[in-house]
């Protein structure tokens, strides 16, 4: 079991979602962030007054895959997510020692 | 008119050929009728006027309910949205009682060239019956209501300056010795009865100000940079980014401005005349090229034109064209609008950075500037075809031939700022001294939604 974490473009979320379904992913979780990483933020003007924003807001998923399903994953993300800009994002991938469902208390792979 | 009158002779002669035979008789049936038809014809005029005058009433509280409680609500940190609305909102309450149990005496009963006495107190003798002296055609208590409305959002305009700092109980102590000792003479002497600057009761320095560009803006604007002076910077300022958190609730709050401002400018008239149109007209011209006016000068600076900026022209033009929206034609109205638009985008954006005060929603640079260059300009562009408040055909403004004028409006414009400078001082001092004035650092912090009334505006979790 592998998790997967994706930082990516709010325009990009649904394009992804449904690449990933399409690959026969079922289950995700997505949260609103923000951050920056070498894309530069920008500025606000509010009455002359200048802000800069460097910040900006940002989609994470993450998924928890078996170990076979990782680079399919990653290439659909990869594939659906990309405008080939600054700022489009990054996939981290790191090993899961064990998933729970809580509903029948089932272990390892079996409760993804 | 005409066809009234000559209803009314066939009307007498009507029943003249049943019974009354003698020419007295006659005479005196005429009489009665006449005078049946007059008073008809006042009670039409009352109902007309009084439909107008409730519903600018109205149109003023939504200038202060809705409409400032949004464009300021807009401009603050989300902490303090809650804070700062209801700055606004106990105005509507606090206000309105002290107005009934005093202050509308001391602003428009008998009294002297500076203040007006306390006959009036408890609202005693402002009945149903119009003074002519205010309002010829409209119960007096309508003229009341509809200027308490003016004495509530004129407060409420001072709250921009100390956004995000002040204590809630030391506000409210403000702001009714504020309504007390600054707002009620200013009223009373520019529109009360026996007040000196009174233009239209006969005052000796006979300021023109049509709808409160001293009364109003001035007072509320340089009280506001005074109470910013006072209680010094929000922490961080300006060192740490305080953008507005929504720039949507001030768009909704400012156009609400707009459209209540029509109350406040053309129910000036205290009638539904033509008086009320061409207010009504010179408002939306000024605050129309007063947008413009912000708009181009952001544009020429910034390279774009913000909805902020376009909005916060609206309302410099707005308050310019206060003072002179019953006395100008479209046209200078357009001048006025341009003019305060630019001029008080200089004022928040070079003046302000300028000197380091922290106007935090600039009520002074947009209300104490806009109403300055408001009254001033009134002085310039009067025109006796549109208010010939001096005499038919005599000259009004400076355009006109009327150099004095000017003088009469700068000495209304040196009497609100010195009044608004001396009183606002002397009551924040007493006011700190007594209750104190600002928020805990730690409470500041934490925001006045939750330290000051302990809820808050936005709960994202439920």
């Amino acid at each position: 079991m592998q998790k997967i974490e994706a930082v990516i473009q709010p325009s990009k979320l649904d394009a992804v979602k449904d690449a990933l379904v399409e690959i026969g992913i079922s289950g995700m979780t997505i949260t609103d962030v923000r951050g920056h990483g070498r894309q530069k933020g920008h500025t606000e003007l509010y009455r002359g007054r200048e802000y800069s924003v460097d910040l900006l807001p940002k989609v994470k998923l993450e998924l928890v895959v078996l170990d076979d399903m990782v680079e399919k994953v990653v290439q659909a993300i990869v594939a659906a997510a990309k405008t080939g800009k600054i700022g489009d994002g990054k996939i981290f991938v790191t090993r899961v020692d064990e998933a729970v469902r809580i509903r029948n208390d089932q272990r390892g792979e079996i409760a993804l | 008119m005409a066809v009234w009158v000559t209803g009314s002779v066939a009307m007498a002669q009507a029943p003249g050929s049943a019974a009354p035979s003698t020419t007295t008789d006659r005479l005196a049936a005429l009489e009665k009728s006449s005078a049946d038809q007059a008073a008809a014809i006042a009670a039409a005029q009352t109902a007309g006027d009084n439909a107008w005058m409730l519903a600018s009433s109205a149109l003023v509280l939504l200038m202060s309910g809705p409409g400032l409680a949004l464009f300021y609500g807009g401009l603050v940190r989300k902490k303090n949205i809650l804070g700062t609305m209801m700055q606004t909102f106990a105005m509507m309450a606090v206000i309105t009682v002290l107005w009934g149990l005093v202050t509308y005496s001391l602003a428009f009963g008998e009294g002297n060239a500076f203040l007006g006495g306390l006959h009036n107190v408890f609202l005693r003798g402002v009945g149903l019956t119009p003074d002519p002296k205010y309002a010829a055609t409209i119960p007096l208590q309508t003229y009341m209501v509809f200027q308490l409305m003016f004495a509530i959002i004129t407060p409420a305009l001072i709250t921009g300056a100390f956004a995000e700092r002040m204590k809630f109980s030391a506000m409210l102590v403000f702001m009714v010795l504020w309504a007390i000792f600054v707002y009620s003479p200013m009223a009373h002497m520019v529109w009360g009865k026996g007040g000196f600057l009174n233009a239209s009761l006969g005052g000796r320095f006979p300021c023109l100000d049509f709808a409160g560009g001293t009364v109003v803006h001035i007072t509320s604007g340089v009280s506001a940079l005074m109470t910013a002076l006072y209680l010094g910077k929000r922490l961080g300022y300006p060192r740490e980014p305080m953008p507005p958190h929504s720039v949507v609730l001030s768009f909704i709050g400012a156009c609400l401005l707009w459209v209540g401002w029509f109350g406040f400018n053309a129910g000036s008239a205290l009638s539904a005349g033509t008086l009320a149109t061409s207010a009504f007209v010179a408002t939306h011209f000024g605050a129309a090229a007063a947008a413009i006016g912000w708009s181009a000068a952001e544009w020429l600076r910034n390279g774009r034109c913000t909805a902020l900026g376009a909005i916060s022209g609206a309302v410099a033009g707005l308050v310019a064209i206060t003072p002179a929206s019953g006395f100008v034609t479209p046209m200078s109205a357009l001048w006025i609008g341009l003019i305060a638009g630019v001029g008080c985008y200089l004022m928040v954006v070079k003046v302000k950075a300028v000197f380091g005060y922290d106007d935090s929603l600039d009520a002074f640079g947009v209300h104490g500037a806009g109403g300055t260059i408001g009254a001033l300009l009134t002085g310039v562009f009067a025109s006796s075809a549109i208010n010939p408040i001096f005499g038919a055909g005599k000259a009004t403004g400076l355009l006109e031939g009327n150099k004095g004028q000017i003088l009469n409006q700068a000495m209304g414009v040196v009497v609100a700022w010195s009044l608004s400078i001396v009183g606002t001082l002397v009551i924040l001092f007493v006011v700190d001294k007594v209750v104190g004035l600002r928020v805990s650092e730690e409470d500041e912090r934490t925001g006045l939604d939750l330290s000051q009334h302990g809820e808050e505006g936005y709960d994202f979790a439920n």
